[in-house]
């Protein structure tokens, strides 16, 4: 807060002003009417032998009247690298049909079976409006956009923010809605069906493509606490519909519950639900000691697929002084495992639905980082940050850990 | 451990809902400053829910939209 400064004391009183009418408010700010506030990012994420994706972000804030901005961002996304196939190590080598039936792989005696094919390009647009419509009544109205070669996602959002008691609570009410469509290499197998093991033979399709659509609503209350301490309470209910299958993933069949032996149709394609209900608690707070800031979320998340999940996320940004912060995270999330999730299937037993995706087991996954930034002027700002990501096993299933490599460098300016 | 950490979310709010101050708008100094802000890296958020989007089975909670991905 420089007090020395009438403008940037407006500017950040306006600020404040915008940012509580927002449950969802955005904060690279724009100096001025005219200025563009800039944000770029580059994101190096990698997991040890497996995928590596480097993501270019650039978000740009312009305010086009009182209290009204556009904030537009685009993102490109690229991935190489293997992914698990959902079949379980065995004591012999295995030979698997990629998904385009075209070609194989094989996996070495004793190895958890990686897709190694994936190679994708993603690119994703979104556009918001920030538009106050009463003195106390604020909207935010956005369009999303993203294209892969095998996934294209379209969406629109809306959210009402009403401020109360002297600006001092905000209740808002938020509706999103995405239309996905997917159009996966070799089409969209026949869920629970055979996964060919060499490249003579096709395996059984239901088309080329299909969609789903994601609907969500929130509803949320903001409150001042006190001069130093802001809170968020919310709660989404979200409704998936349509293809929510994995076209990639597979299950290993056995030939009995306690056998590691295959049986004779070995790999079948997954099948998942065509239908998902999934709700969030979710409360976050951000309180100032001195100078320094903790920000502290929690979210309960629970669904008819019989998922539910705890996630802690802190971050304490300590001020070093002369412009320079140092922001410790850790992140922690536990999940308890879908209904239909199969570590691998018994043969003679096969149920309805069911996936081997470790993401649908019981896992945790722990993330531990350090950011540091330094303010090298009024409007420009330089950080990097660092973090290890550990997901591992909660349950029976015996997947091997995943751990990646969190690289991130920002840079913030206004012109 | 989550019995302890859901007592201590619910005595956290009973604690702030009893001591909640009306602040003034031009008592708003501390919170108006970018770091205070629900969201104040909003870069860094994109990128982790994409992250998590992709390595978990859970969504929501913060905010509604955003888009979809294949996040094979």
């Amino acid at each position: 807060m420089q007090l020395t400064n009438p403008p940037q004391v407006r500017r950040k009183l306006a600020l404040a002003t915008a940012s509580l009418l927002g449950a969802v408010g955005p904060a690279a700010q724009a100096a001025t009417a005219d200025d563009w506030a800039i944000d770029t990012s580059v994101l190096y994420y990698s997991e040890d032998s497996r995928v590596t994706a480097i993501e270019p972000v650039v978000r740009a804030r312009k305010a086009i009247g009182d209290d009204e901005y556009m904030t537009y961002r685009l993102v490109v996304d690229s991935l190489t690298g293997s992914s698990a196939n959902g079949a379980i190590a065995t004591s012999s080598p295995q030979t698997f049909t990629s998904p385009s039936g075209n070609a194989t792989y094989t996996t070495p005696a004793n190895t958890t079976p990686l897709d190694p094919t994936f190679l994708d390009t993603r690119v994703a647009l979104n556009a918001e409006w920030e538009k106050p419509l009463s003195r106390y009544l604020k909207g935010f109205f956005a369009i999303n956009a993203s294209s892969e070669y095998d996934y294209t996602s379209l969406g629109v959002s809306a959210t009402l923010a009403r401020d109360f008691n002297n600006r001092n609570t905000t209740v808002s009410a938020g509706l999103s809605y995405n239309l996905d469509t997917i159009e996966p290499v070799g089409g969209i197998p026949d869920g629970l069906t055979a996964m060919p093991t060499t490249t003579s033979v096709q395996k059984s399709t239901l088309g080329s493509s299909d969609d789903k659509t994601v609907a969500d609503l929130l509803l949320g209350v903001t409150q001042v606490i006190d001069r130093k301490t802001l809170m968020q309470f919310n709660y989404t209910y979200g409704m998936d519909d349509g293809y929510l299958t994995d076209p990639y993933k597979i299950l290993s069949v056995v030939t009995g519950p306690s056998s590691e032996t295959l049986a004779a149709m070995p790999y079948l394609y997954e099948n998942r639900p065509d239908s998902r209900a999934r709700n969030a608690l979710y409360w976050k707070t951000v309180h100032q000691f001195n100078e320094d800031v903790i920000n502290f979320s929690y979210r309960y998340y629970w669904d008819d697929w019989g998922i539910t999940s705890h996630t802690l996320d802190a971050r304490y940004r300590y001020e070093m002084g002369g412009g320079h912060y140092l922001m410790p995270h850790a992140r922690y999330y536990l999940q308890d495992k879908a209904d239909f999730y199969n570590y691998k299937l018994v043969d003679g037993n096969i149920p309805q639905y069911a996936s081997a995706d470790y993401r649908l087991a019981d896992l945790s996954t722990t993330t531990l980082g350090l950011k540091y930034g330094i303010q090298l002027s009024n409007d420009s700002e330089f950080s990097v940050r660092a973090e290890m990501m550990t997901q591992q096993s909660e349950g029976d299933a015996p997947f091997p850990d995943v751990d990646a490599t969190i690289l991130q460098l920002n840079y913030s300016f206004v012109f | 451990m989550f019995k302890t950490i859901i007592s201590a979310v619910l005595f956290s709010l009973l604690a702030g809902g009893c001591s909640l101050q009306n602040v003034q708008p031009w008592e708003r100094d501390i919170l108006a400053q970018d770091k205070m802000q629900l969201d104040p890296y909003p870069v860094d958020s994109y990128l982790d829910d994409h992250i998590y989007y992709s390595k978990e089975s859970s969504t929501g909670g913060a905010g509604v939209g955003g888009g979809g991905c294949g996040c094979n």
